[in-house]
């Protein structure tokens, strides 16, 4: 029966219903150019706005006190600032990881997910890039990290991590900005060509950057993509290890780890995939795009946070392992402390949260229902933010000497702060929704393409992508 | 109104000013007018003194630091001024004033009416430091007294070569100088008022009490040691034959001296030469501690205690206390009893001696003790010393003479000279007297110098009502005093009294010895010193200069005068003025028969009076410092608590709450002779069951801006009959919480080996072992060793001689402008001393060791903070300095993470606040001020190291051991605290690493540390241990 | 279909590509030269003063030594401006009714200090030590310029970190025979490397100390 998919076709499952590439890109760009939205859509950018404004109050009032206004002291100097930033990170990692590595991996089921994942990297390291800049003392210095040539004849110290950490999250979001956008313009192109009025022709077409679609331009767009890709596939690994190198690197037990590195990046993926789940579930059925985002997605993506919580698991086990094969009185306490100490409960749950209750994506009707799957993706997003609080804090509370050892509560503006930033990554995901083809356009059409050979566009369109209306000179 | 008619124009100006300027800005608003011209004038006419040429001298220096201050911060963080600064030069230049280098003037540090001499360092006439005077006998410094014959050495660095130790009070008496809450002007029933109208009003009450002669005439002072003050009070005296002179001192030596007339009937001084002691027993005396002479004594008892590998002798202490005290917490035995059983144990020692004491019979263990002890003392008679606190009453004072004497400790060890005081006169009686008179309306004029009756007076004598009533029967009330305080709010008149460093004085040391107050500062406000009050009372204008040189001149006679003047003032001490031994005889039947019928202890719990640590009897309550210091072994800041033994808090159902940030601990209501007082409590170990303490100088109700309204007042529950032990006190559970801010919140060492102590015997046997070491020899590094042929600075601390009396820390503060941060702040782990003494407790709750352990920077060879920071603000120098570089630092405190040692401080907020120009006087210019989001910690005091240096550079040669000493190690009583260059063999820091009970904190962490540690030595009784 | 773009908007595109490069490298070379400019620094800009002093008067023509008025240069961290005492025991004699004295003569008589302004002001977290620079051979002109010749004292260097360092990394570069420190007609030999070396030997400086950041910064 004609547009009926045939089970034994690759990529099968990945586009549902009945679809032309018409249809596609008229779902699609509908969502972008059309002005009429469901209220959900205003209710929740409404609210997240109110957010960002808290976030704004909070930051304001941090540059005129001072870092004194979070509950951090002596022991502990790091808080809530450094947990959030290694969270948001750890967050955006997903997004790299599908787009560079399963596009290099022929992944056809990346497609749909990808522009979606790149959004979500680039609004998270936007909110992990705000963390390190507003915990230092003396923000406005803090461009001393940078290796600019000074009249103080004085360098940036580069044996510190902190420095490296600089690089990996200037170089990852620069990247990550490129890669996204270079993977929007020919949907630009297309919407630029569809759009009604004259402002947004304009707008969409500086976007597009002169896209005409011409044999020249996907032979360049192709060649950019992979090289982009293939660039960013490195960070996916180097970014999160720099960042667990933060704690690594130091004698603190607790954080002077071998194992970090890739417990990090695991996390990290985990946490991503947690993040995608959790945007993607409500979205998909907010704007019907059930077609494109399919159960198969959520099914996969499933399988992916099963494996790396289990890399994960593995972690939590190993410190424990090495601590008390160590011999070592201090990492000793320390792992009994994480259990036992003022903080157990978030040990505890953390353990629940990462360890436990996700072991339940081994039954596929879990992975099939759509709502287990987008609590159990909340639940690992805490799991995996208690992960970053258990390590930050317990480390540092109790470390050598007790007579400084020490408490840490965080106050309401450490929480100001981190809802605010929440409130922003929801506030920007949305915007991207509404303004930003949320889908690759170019690439389902072309994922159509390769999954229905015996498809028949209607008569007169051709079979490569649609011609665009654009006069070549 | 008519009464301003008669004022001159211009003051009525000042006034309209004034009255103007209230709340918080007042006192600034104030200076502003004092600095404007026409205030200048008025003080000119009114007092001559104000128009020395150090007048502009002064307001130039104002000047110049408030510039300086306010740019300070701002300076942190641009590299360029934000407006045109000035360089205000002098007009005429005092020829021994370099600019940029201090000097330093001898002078003395009264408290309680006793001296302890200081050498006050001053910068372009800005006194900043205060250091001990190795001349004066109070006060000794690492070669203990200097004698008058030795010259002054200088280090080439213009400092004194030998500095005298300190305590806490000496070094924070500075920040009361400089005090903004300082009362600035007279005050006429809480009006401003002006010195004119003060003048007139004196001169007209002592007319009116002329004709009487005196009969409605009182002065109060404190305990009055100065001569030329009793001379003064003399001359007042013959000229108003009725007058009365009393004298009251809140934490006063009645006991002793009552103790002295039963066992020798007369009143003598008691002087104890630790240094000859090999055996001590301390009765609730917390000699190390409280007392006009407790710097010297710890400097004489720890000279008896160094532990080296070829002086394997030492003194033995035991304590029998009721209260756990900083002299308590170093003993070799320490036995916790209840006041009143101390007391039978004193008796019981006694009859064990063979004097005819009807002898209690003890519980088995006390008697173990006092037999151990006995024998103990026996076997070094004329080397041992028995000493008893002031608490305890007078019979068994008068029995301790008697055991001295029954040792031959007399003339020995123990030494009696005649009363030091002026006139030496039971505080509590001649209080009694005064409000007795006070009372029956015989009290026209009231002249309080000094002291703070109204706040401090026993609760039954109900001063403070009774003092207000005579003031609103319109007597003549007069108040002087620093501050503005509870007895000022009662009195018709306040008068603001001069900063001992503003005003010239002289004072006696607890041996006698007579010492120049010397002023370092013109005074910051129109003020007076009791001197020039009583002089204004006899009729005269002179200034105390002026009154003290008189006096001395007739003293010393004419012949050649001024250059015994200068001499004296030069050496800080007049010589030969330390009282003769004397001989006396103990009548021993006199003191059985006090000790007879010495009162029994009423049912319930016992309570203790003790002087606070830090802010004593309250005089010290508005000092920051002070009330930021955490106390010895509780590291309570901000707030007394009851001190109650674990025991007793079961049994009373009591909580407490540690480890958290604040330690939230349960308030109880102490009820006693139908007074109540709610007081949070602290569970104390080694607190005595059955007994607790209430520390006093808290609860003050007008102290100024830092002191007021914090803590309970323990002078409530204090009675003139019970002074510092009531018995039969109720405590019950008042049902509430209160945070108590600690520093310190762990008092367990958690099975690690962070210190290590052991007995004099195991260290004779093997030394080698003594230390059981995590590691041998030195760990292997990754990095290759650091070459360098120059100075490598190290610190070596001998935890046997730490008495954990703060007064390193005190130093340290006042050396490195470090800020206080205030209760909440320590509540949340952000307190900025740059150096703790760690305290472990090891053993039972009941009675545990105390461990005491100075931590500092420490100064790592591979030191974990270096490499984390991102901008390099913290690097290795040469000589080995962990360098922290303020204005690099951009506060990621990362540094602050990986520090094994916790030794590190971060400013969270803005705590050094401009805010308040008269503090930035008081900071030293050699030391940056730090500002908000900036790390920091110790330097070695790398300001005095850079001093050395240079000038050992200009004179082309190497610096000397001896010739850099930080901050901390000049103050320490006991020189525990020994620094200097190890890469020199000859050097004491290289001779101490080299001894075998040597080790670093955390070595096995091999972070190389160069502040390392002597292992603690205690000298247990055989007899005694496995008690 | 209308065209949304005139076809120029090809080459302006590309165009917007090749200055929007261009500026950024531009401001950041216009930034960092501005920040060493004088304008910034300060350098060569006079300071008013209450009384109009000129060095090339005193120095050169009169031949009146550093030390003369700035008499703790060899003792201390502070040069010391001098007392009106100072000025006036010349003063007393020479030009003594000169309007342009008159705040010298006011500041004897009442006893009121004169406030100069400072032109060389250091951050309040570097700590400069006159003495030790002058002992150790580095001369007055090397930090403060041709001051013989300045009517009005100016600044003469930019007083930067890196300036600092200049001479703290190569102290031979800079330093003198002790004996020409208050030579102000001083001129460095054409061996001054070597000369340099010898005297840092002889001087007993330890360079690599002096790039300490404590020996500066407390």
């Amino acid at each position: 029966m004609q547009g009926q998919i045939a089970k034994t076709e690759p990529g099968a499952g990945l586009i549902e219903g009945k679809h032309t590439y018409e249809s596609v890109t008229q779902k699609i760009g509908a969502v972008v150019l059309s002005y009429r939205h469901p209220r959900a859509w205003y209710a929740v950018t409404a609210i997240a706005a109110g957010f960002v404004f808290m976030l704004i109050v909070a930051v304001s009032w941090l540059l005129l006190r001072g870092v004194g206004i979070w509950g951090i002291n002596q022991p502990i100097g790091w808080g809530f600032a450094i947990i959030n930033f290694v969270w948001w990170i750890g967050i955006g990692h997903a997004g790299t990881l599908i787009s560079a590595i399963l596009l290099l991996l022929r992944q056809q089921w990346r497609t749909s997910i990808n522009r979606f994942a790149e959004a979500m990297t680039i609004f998270a390291v936007m909110c992990a890039g705000m963390f390190p800049l507003l915990h230092v003392g003396r923000p406005w210095v803090a461009y001393w990290l940078l290796p600019i040539p000074n009249w103080l004849g004085a360098w940036p110290q580069f044996r510190s991590p902190l420095i490296w950490d600089v690089f990996a999250v200037t170089t990852y979001f620069t990247v990550s900005l490129l890669f996204w956008f270079t993977g929007l313009i020919p949907d630009f192109a297309t919407l630029r060509d569809r759009a009604k009025s004259r402002l947004s022709q304009i707008i969409f077409g500086v976007l597009a950057m002169g896209w005409r679609n011409s044999a020249k331009h996907w032979h360049r767009y192709e060649a950019a993509y992979l090289l982009l890709a293939g660039l960013s596939t490195p960070l996916v690994v180097s970014v999160h290890s720099i960042v667990s190198l933060d704690f690594a690197v130091s004698m603190i037990p607790g954080w002077h780890t071998t194992i970090f590195p890739p417990y990090f990046v695991a996390g990290a993926i985990y946490s991503g995939f947690a993040m995608v789940l959790t945007l993607v579930i409500p979205i998909r059925a907010l704007y019907k795009m059930q077609d494109f985002l399919t159960m198969k997605h959520l099914d996969w993506m499933a399988k992916i946070m099963l494996a790396t919580g289990l890399i994960v698991l593995y972690g939590y086990i190993m410190e424990i392992f090495t601590a008390l094969y160590s011999a070592n009185q201090y990492e000793q306490y320390l792992v009994a402390n994480r259990f036992f100490g003022p903080y157990g409960v978030y040990f505890w749950a953390l353990l629940i949260c990462n360890g436990l209750i996700p072991q339940a994506l081994w039954s596929p009707k879990v992975r099939q229902n759509v709502f287990l799957l987008f609590m159990l993706s909340l639940i690992v997003n805490v799991g995996m933010w208690l992960e970053r609080f258990v390590i930050v804090v317990t480390s540092l509370h109790r470390d050598f000497l007790p007579s400084s050892w020490g408490m840490y509560y965080p106050t309401v503006w450490d929480w100001a702060l981190f809802l605010g930033t929440i409130g922003f990554f929801t506030f920007m995901m949305f915007l991207f929704v509404r303004f930003v083809p949320m889908i690759s356009i170019f690439e389902m059409r072309d994922l159509l393409h390769q999954t229905d050979r015996h498809h028949r566009a209607p008569a007169g369109a051709p079979v490569t992508p649609v011609a665009s209306t654009e006069v070549t000179p | 109104m008519d009464k301003k008619q008669r004022q001159p124009l211009d003051l009525e100006e000042i006034r309209r000013r004034l009255s103007q300027a209230r709340g918080p800005q007042y006192w600034r608003s104030l200076e502003e007018i004092a600095d404007s011209e026409e205030f200048q004038q008025i003080l000119e006419k009114e007092f001559p003194r104000q128009s020395s040429p150090l007048g502009a001298f002064l307001h130039r220096r104002q000047f110049l630091r408030l510039m300086g201050a306010s740019l300070a911060l701002a300076g942190l963080t641009s590299c360029r001024p934000l407006s045109q600064r000035k360089i205000v030069p002098q007009v005429q230049q005092p020829e021994e004033v370099i600019p940029g280098k201090p000097l330093y003037y001898a002078s003395a540090f009264p408290m309680g009416g006793y001296a302890r001499g200081v050498l006050v360092e001053s910068h372009e006439g800005r006194p900043t430091k205060v250091e001990g005077n190795a001349r004066h006998p109070a006060t000794p410094g690492a070669n203990g007294v200097l004698s008058m014959q030795s010259p002054t050495q200088m280090n080439p660095d213009g400092t004194p070569r030998h500095l005298g130790a300190t305590d806490v009070f000496m070094q924070a008496s500075i920040l009361t100088l400089y005090d903004p809450d300082r009362s600035q002007s007279p005050m006429y029933q809480g009006q401003l008022s002006s010195w004119t109208e003060f003048n007139a009003a004196l001169a007209a009450e002592m007319a009116k009490q002329g004709a009487v002669r005196g009969a409605g005439l009182r002065i109060l002072t404190e305990n009055v040691t100065s001569p030329t003050l009793a001379a003064l009070m003399e001359e007042l005296l013959k000229k108003f034959p009725q007058a009365k002179w009393h004298q009251y001192e809140p934490v006063n030596f009645d006991n002793s001296r009552e103790g002295a007339k039963v066992a020798f009937g007369e009143p003598v001084n008691t002087v104890y030469r630790f240094d000859r002691a090999d055996v001590i027993l301390s009765l609730d005396s917390d000699f190390l501690y409280s007392g006009p002479a407790s710097v010297r004594y710890a400097h004489d008892f720890a000279s008896r205690r160094r532990v080296r590998k070829d002086t394997t002798s030492m003194n033995r202490l035991y304590v029998v206390e009721s209260t756990p005290t900083v002299t308590g917490s170093v003993a070799d035995h320490r036995l916790p009893l209840r006041p009143s059983q101390v007391a039978q144990f004193a008796v019981a020692l006694t009859g064990a001696l063979g004097i005819p004491v009807s002898a209690p019979d003890l519980p088995q263990e006390q008697r173990r003790w006092v037999n151990a002890i006995v024998r103990d003392l026996q076997a070094h008679r004329g080397r041992c010393v028995v000493t008893v606190g002031e608490m305890h009453h007078p019979a068994v004072h008068a029995l301790v003479h008697a055991i001295n004497e029954r040792l031959g400790n007399v003339g020995q060890t123990v030494l009696y000279t005649a009363p030091v005081e002026a006139r030496p006169v039971n505080h509590a009686g001649s209080l009694a007297e005064l409000v007795q008179d006070m009372t029956e309306g015989k009290v026209e004029a009231l002249l309080i110098l000094g002291g703070n009756p109204a706040y401090n007076a026993p609760a039954d004598t109900q001063f403070a009502r009774l003092l207000k009533e005579l003031t609103q029967r319109n007597g003549f009330t007069v108040h002087l005093s620093l501050y503005e305080d509870e007895t000022s709010a009662v009195c018709q008149w306040h008068i603001p009294e001069a900063h001992y460093l503003e005003s010239w004085g002289d004072i006696r040391a607890f041996d006698g010895t007579v010492s120049i107050i010397q002023p370092l500062i013109e005074p910051l406000y129109p003020s007076r010193s009791a001197y020039e009050l009583v002089d204004a009372m006899l009729g005269r204008q002179r200034n105390s200069y002026d009154i003290v040189r008189a006096y001395w001149s007739r003293r010393l006679g004419n012949a050649n005068f001024t250059k015994t003047w200068r001499k004296v003032l030069h050496d800080g001490v007049v010589a030969n003025t330390a009282l003769p031994p004397r001989t006396v005889k103990v009548r021993t039947e006199a003191v059985v028969g006090a000790a007879g019928n010495m009162p029994r202890p009423a049912e319930g719990l016992e309570l203790v009076f003790a002087p606070d640590p830090t802010v004593w009897d309250g005089r010290f309550a508005n000092n920051g410092w002070l009330q930021e210091l955490p106390k010895p072994l509780t590291h309570l800041t901000w707030d007394n608590a009851l001190l109650v033994s674990p025991n007793t808090a079961q049994k009373l159902g009591m909580r407490m709450d540690t480890g958290g940030l604040a330690n939230m601990v349960d308030v109880v209501e102490v009820r006693y002779r139908g007074e109540k007082l709610r007081a949070p409590i602290w569970i104390m170990p080694g607190q005595p069951d059955d007994c607790v303490t209430l520390s006093l100088g808290y609860g003050r109700t007008r102290a100024g801006k830092v002191g007021t309204g914090i803590g309970c007042n323990a002078y409530a529950l204090r009675f003139s009959d019970a002074l510092w032990t009531a018995s039969g006190v109720q405590v019950v559970k008042a049902g509430e919480r209160y945070p108590l801010a600690g520093t310190q919140q762990h008092h367990s060492m958690q099975g690690r080996k962070l210190f290590h102590s052991g007995t004099l015997e195991e260290f004779r046997k093997d030394p080698e072992h003594f230390v059981e070491r995590e590691i041998h020899g030195e760990l292997p590094s990754m990095y290759p060793d650091f070459q360098w042929d120059g100075q490598r600075w190290a610190m070596v601390i001998d935890t046997s001689l730490c008495i954990g009396c703060n007064a390193c820390v005190t130093a340290c503060q006042a050396e490195n402008n470090i800020p206080i941060v205030g209760k909440e702040q320590v509540a949340s782990g952000r307190e900025m001393h740059w150096m703790r003494i760690d305290r472990y407790y090891e053993g039972g709750l009941d009675n545990p060791d105390t461990h005491l352990q100075p931590v500092t920077c420490m100064h790592c060879e591979k030191a974990p903070c270096e490499p984390v920071c991102p901008v390099g603000a913290t690097v290795h120098s040469h000589e080995g300095l962990n360098q922290m570089v303020y204005n690099r630092c951009v506060g990621t405190r990362y540094c602050s993470n990986n520090c094994p040692y916790k030794v590190r401080r971060f400013n969270f907020l803005k705590y050094n606040d401009p805010k308040e120009p008269v503090l930035q006087l008081l900071n030293n210019p050699d030391v940056t001020v730090r500002g908000r989001g900036v790390m920091e910690k110790c330097s070695y005091c790398v300001q005095r190291i850079n001093a050395a240096r240079i000038a050992a550079k200009k004179l082309g040669r190497e610096l000397q051991d001896g010739e850099v000493m930080t901050a901390c190690q000049t103050a320490c009583p006991t020189q525990a605290i020994v620094f200097g260059d190890m890469a020199d063999a000859g050097s004491l820091v290289a001779q101490l690493k080299a001894q075998p009970h040597h080790y670093g904190l955390l070595e096995e962490w091999n972070t190389r540390p160069r502040t390392t540690y002597l292992a603690k030595v205690r000298n247990p009784n055989p007899e005694l241990e496995g008690a | 279909m209308p065209q949304v773009f005139h076809r120029s908007s090809n080459t302006l595109a590309r165009l917007s590509i090749v200055t929007g490069a261009a500026l950024l490298v531009s401001s950041v070379l216009i930034a960092s030269n501005l920040s060493r400019s004088p304008y910034v620094t300060q350098v060569g800009a006079p300071v008013d003063q209450p009384v109009p002093f000129s060095h090339k008067h005193h120095v050169k023509e009169l031949g009146i030594d550093c030390r003369y008025c700035h008499s703790t240069v060899e003792k201390s961290a502070v040069a010391s401006v001098p007392p009106t005492h100072t000025c006036m025991s010349c003063h007393s004699q020479v030009w003594t009714n000169s309007p342009l004295l008159e705040p010298v003569r006011l500041s004897y008589l009442n006893g009121t200090p004169i406030q100069w302004n400072k032109v060389y002001d250091l951050p309040d977290f570097v700590y400069f030590d006159h003495s030790i620079h002058v002992n150790k051979g580095i001369g007055c002109n090397t930090c403060h310029g041709p001051i013989h010749e300045m009517n009005i004292t100016y600044k003469a260097q930019p007083l930067s970190m890196s300036w600092c360092l200049d001479c703290h990394r190569q102290p031979e570069k800079y330093i003198r025979p002790k004996e020409e420190v208050f030579n102000y007609e001083y001129k460095a030999p054409a061996n001054q490397l070597e000369l340099g070396e010898k005297l840092v030997k002889e001087y007993n400086i330890k360079k690599e100390q002096l790039t300490d950041c404590s020996i500066c910064h407390r």
